[in-house]
């Protein structure tokens, strides 16, 4: 008998495993039936998880290890069972303000971390109120870790607006922000709204940054281990699926369908290949890892994602420091996913923990089988966070 | 005695709004002022200062409040959703009722239980006038779309609305669909040759 699990998701291009998993048949040949229920706001998602009406969710990756450190909403232990993207943000401005930055010299590439930073915090003058669309989001971490190397004063100078990634398009127009970073499409949708341009991918910051991850109750994956293993399955068979190029036309047109994100499958297309419109009418650059869904390990939930993760929100919010680590840690599930995904052909890492940032380039690694490339995972200013005890 | 306890309703709905503040002026003496418009959200608030915020689970400017309840600024007060984490009745009952509320912290669960009540027993009220409103406005879609395709198989075949009709139920008994989804796929054929 087949189980039904009630799945939530925002409509984000980076939702696609759970959505193919269930169009495709992915979870049906695990036994499972996914009902997607699609949600207006992550802090409803949380809810839903935390009081048991959802049994999983699609996930900021910061969310599960603020809630296990206890902050927003009613703190439930989360567990963040495996990542489900990496990297796909885009960071854009409104036009009044790339205006201004090219008046002062700024040459328009969309790859260029240093250059464009400084040229963004020049023409806000060092007050850069920006649209993020959640407070525990890679999006905060990515942009404060990026302009904070770059030399504005963070606390002072990044004036972090909470808007959701569907009203960032208006909130430019409504000059209520002067830049944003925000998940596709709402990026692109702002660009063909034509009242922003975007000037950096967030895989420029970070090259390998856990976006998204699939994320339960830690109770729900205790009480239902085989369900949480169909669940895993299923959705690394989507992932897999995903990556493959032949197959991101036929996800394009499933994710625009209305019951998902009710959008043009083109303006969809451009995270799922990487060819981003940076502005209206201009030709698109290719960015190689604007976002991935299995490449490079990308599901194994690294227990250094969560360290990471944990490190930035415990120096922000003023929380010990070595309990948070341990928290972090604990949040990414990779002993789960070694049991789980154990002999479906998913490569397991010979280790659980790595040094972020240190790989510049794809590196052959260790794994179970043998040998398997990682990477790149490097920061743009080459800074390396090791959290090994 | 302490003040009177202040409450902001955030809806874009005007008529949704009156109901809340109605159900809560039934409950007690307070100072409510409504947020239709949420842009600036976030601004207006810091204004506003309310003891308690009162919003749709549904609304995607929840996320704006859940930014709001972790600043921790001087002049910014501590917020909590729900009252009392240690009460999970109540917070299930709002939940269900599609209720999300934000406390300020160092509030007894005494002054705000009544507030939290009546909100409750207006959103469960709103919510089943919801549903049947969208049923209501369903069924005279579909009434009009069946119109609109029996009106087009008069024509094209000058057979008599009792036929049309007929002709309509037996095509959706024999496909295994609803007469109006028959309906909707004929009329939009029609568009589709006009």
């Amino acid at each position: 008998m087949k189980v039904s699990l009630n799945i939530g998701y925002i409509p984000l291009v980076d939702c696609a495993p759970l959505v193919i998993a269930h169009e495709l048949g992915f979870a049906e040949r695990e036994g499972l039936t996914l009902n997607l229920i699609k949600h207006p706001s992550w802090s409803a998602i949380r809810d839903m998880v935390a009081l048991g009406h959802l049994d999983a969710a699609h996930m900021l990756s910061p969310m599960p290890v603020a809630m296990s450190l206890g902050l927003g909403g009613l703190p439930v232990p989360l567990d963040a069972l495996m990542v489900l993207s990496i990297n796909g943000n885009n960071i854009g401005v409104s036009a009044a303000i790339a205006d201004r930055m090219r008046i002062q010299g700024w040459d328009g590439n969309f790859q260029t971390p240093y250059d464009t930073g400084q040229h963004l915090i020049k023409a806000t003058n060092g007050t850069l109120r920006l649209g993020v669309p959640y407070p525990f989001a890679m999006h905060t971490e990515l942009t404060s870790h990026w302009l904070g190397t770059l030399g504005l004063n963070v606390k002072q100078g990044l004036n972090l607006r909470i808007i959701p990634p569907q009203k960032m398009a208006d909130a430019v127009a409504a000059d209520e922000i002067d830049a944003f970073c925000v998940g596709e499409p709402w990026g692109s949708i702002a660009v063909e709204n034509s009242v922003a341009e975007l000037v950096l991918p967030g895989s420029a910051i970070w090259s390998f940054a856990p976006e998204k991850v699939l994320a339960t109750r830690q109770q729900w994956s205790v009480e239902n281990p085989e369900l949480t293993r169909q669940l895993m399955r299923a959705t690394h068979a989507a992932s897999h699926w995903l990556c493959q190029k032949s197959n991101k036309m036929v996800a394009a047109e499933i994710l625009a369908r209305p019951a998902y994100l009710n959008l043009s499958s083109s303006v969809i297309d451009r995270a799922l290949t990487g060819n981003i419109r940076t502005r209206t009418g201009q030709i698109s650059t290719n960015v190689d890892n604007f976002l991935l869904f299995h490449t490079a390990a990308a599901n194994f939930p690294w227990r250094s994602q969560g360290a990471w993760i944990a490190s930035r929100i415990a120096a922000r919010e003023g929380i010990d420091q070595q309990a948070a680590l341990a928290a972090g840690r604990a949040c990414f599930r990779s002993d789960l996913y070694r049991e789980y995904l154990n002999g479906t052909g998913a490569d397991l890492p010979g280790a659980s923990e790595k040094v972020e940032g240190a790989l510049s380039q794809a590196t052959p690694v260790p794994s179970v089988r043998g040998e398997m490339i990682l990477g790149p995972d490097a920061f743009f200013d080459g800074q390396v966070f090791d959290f090994g005890r | 005695m302490s003040q009177k306890l202040s409450i902001t309703v955030v809806d874009p709905d005007p008529d949704r709004a009156r109901m809340i503040v109605d159900g809560l002026c039934d409950a007690g003496d307070y100072d409510i002022t409504v947020l239709g418009d949420d842009t600036g959200l976030a601004r207006k608030l810091e204004n506003l200062t309310p003891d308690l915020v009162l919003i749709d689970i549904s609304n995607p400017s929840r996320d704006t409040l859940e930014h709001l309840s972790l600043a921790s600024g001087a002049s910014a007060r501590p917020v909590a959703m729900f009252v009392d984490r240690s009460d999970p009745e109540l917070t299930k009952a709002a939940i269900e009722a599609g209720l999300s509320a934000y406390v300020v912290d160092g509030l007894t669960k005494a002054r705000i239980k009544p507030v939290l009540d009546a909100a409750i027993t207006r959103f469960n009220m709103l919510s089943q006038m919801r549903s049947e409103l969208d049923a209501a406005k369903m069924a005279l879609a579909e009434r009009k779309t069946i119109d609109r395709a029996k009106g087009l198989l008069i024509e094209a075949r000058r057979i008599s609305e009792e036929e049309a009709y007929a002709l309509l139920r037996k095509t959706a008994m024999d496909q295994g669909k609803r007469i109006a989804e028959v309906a909707q796929a004929l009329v939009t054929a029609a568009e589709l040759l006009k």
